[in-house]
């Protein structure tokens, strides 16, 4: 996109990038709605979804300023192709059942909860105080998650062996959180945003005690599937933006 | 005659395949989720009061699920929970004998006192 690059703001992309995790995982957590067995959990997991909603809502707000040209919040929520879309791969994969669903977000909620500190701590504001909103709204994620994981893992035969399922399922997704793209690492530079790279040991210090609670071993850091960020992603992004985005691509503007 | 039984644990959508354990040990199901009473305190200075209940599998869930259940909305700043099973209640066909013999003895309202002029309200 073409744009003037002010080195004092976050590049559209490093805002596009957090902001697509929070739109898909949102969204990827909303299929429960009306679905979990139990209403206080089905209640649970649509309030986060509805945070991480909120939060991408500011971040593409925030983008869309930015790269101005027309761009809104909904533009570069449903007018982006499968390519354009920069959010982890991790985030995009089916909600499976619930051991998956939670280990997911926990594993996610440990990530951003990092993050969010880090950018809250960086020079600009506007990010800065997205990240302070954002960071209550995590803790509470992180907490439920975390309760969830220790919970099905230390829990009866049934449940430990579908978190351990989850464990093998997922894991392979978790070093892409790590790997640092190039507007990350430039947005590092200019002290706007956080490389990646250095949350690295303190989530898996993290992880590690929390599987030690659950009775979970830790997988050792192995190859990992990346590309995301790169707008390289698995098959099933293009089902969610398919949902996502229909009603906007068959009736462009419509609204209600 | 007899059914295979296939056996749906939380979080299984009964069409999407899973569900895949036969015949084992009871799964920790609403069915057997204790309910929890909960009482919201919704600022400081007041009291606690009864919301409504909820299933949990023990106190610390009880305390999320009425966080996500009862304040979204600001309702609240403190959360009690309590298992329903603790609660006794009075019985509502002693209500005659409990609650009647209190309605003749007007003497136990304070109205019999001549109230000083500065005392607006009492």
């Amino acid at each position: 996109m073409p744009l003037a690059p002010d080195s004092r703001l976050p590049t559209p992309d490093y805002l596009l990038h957090l902001a697509d995790n929070a739109l898909i995982l949102g969204h990827r957590n909303s299929e429960w709605c009306g679905h979990g067995p139990i209403l206080e959990q089905d209640i649970a997991i649509t309030n986060i979804s509805l945070d991480l909603i909120g939060q991408s809502r500011y971040l593409y707000q925030y983008a869309a300023s930015i790269m101005g040209e027309g761009a809104t919040e909904d533009s570069l929520a449903y007018l982006r192709d499968v390519r354009e879309f920069k959010n982890y791969l991790l985030l995009e994969l089916p909600k499976g059942d619930w051991a998956v669903t939670v280990l997911r977000q926990y594993f996610f909620s440990q990530f951003q909860i990092l993050q969010y500190r880090a950018l809250q701590q960086k020079q600009d504001i506007q990010l800065s105080a997205i990240a302070e909103k954002a960071i209550k709204e995590t803790v509470y994620h992180l907490r439920w998650s975390k309760e969830w994981v220790i919970r099905l893992g230390d829990g009866t035969e049934e449940s430990s062996r579908r978190m351990n399922k989850a464990v093998d399922y997922l894991w392979s997704y978790t070093g892409e959180l790590f790997m640092p793209s190039k507007f990350e690492i430039a947005c590092a530079e200019t002290e706007i945003g956080v490389d990646p790279a250095t949350l690295k040991d303190e989530w898996y210090a993290s992880v590690q005690q929390v599987f030690a609670e659950a009775a979970l071993t830790l997988p050792s850091q192995g190859w990992t599937q990346s590309g995301g960020k790169e707008g390289v992603h698995t098959e099933h992004l293009g089902f969610i933006l398919a949902e996502l985005q229909f009603m906007q691509r068959a009736y462009p503007g419509n609204e209600w | 005659m007899s059914f295979q039984s296939r056996k749906f644990f939380y979080g299984d959508i009964p069409d999407d395949g899973a569900g895949d354990s036969v015949n084992s040990q009871p799964s920790i199901s609403e069915n057997n989720w204790p309910l929890w009473e909960v009482f919201i305190r919704s600022k400081q200075g007041l009291d606690h009061k009864h919301a409504g209940s909820l299933h949990a599998a023990d106190a610390q869930m009880a305390i999320e699920n009425a966080r996500d259940v009862y304040t979204r909305r600001m309702e609240g700043i403190s959360i009690w929970v309590v298992e329903s099973k603790y609660i006794h209640a009075s019985n509502p066909d002693e209500a005659e004998s409990f609650y009647e013999p209190a309605n003749d003895k007007v003497y136990r309202h304070p109205t019999f006192y001549v109230l000083p002029e500065a005392v607006k309200n009492m």
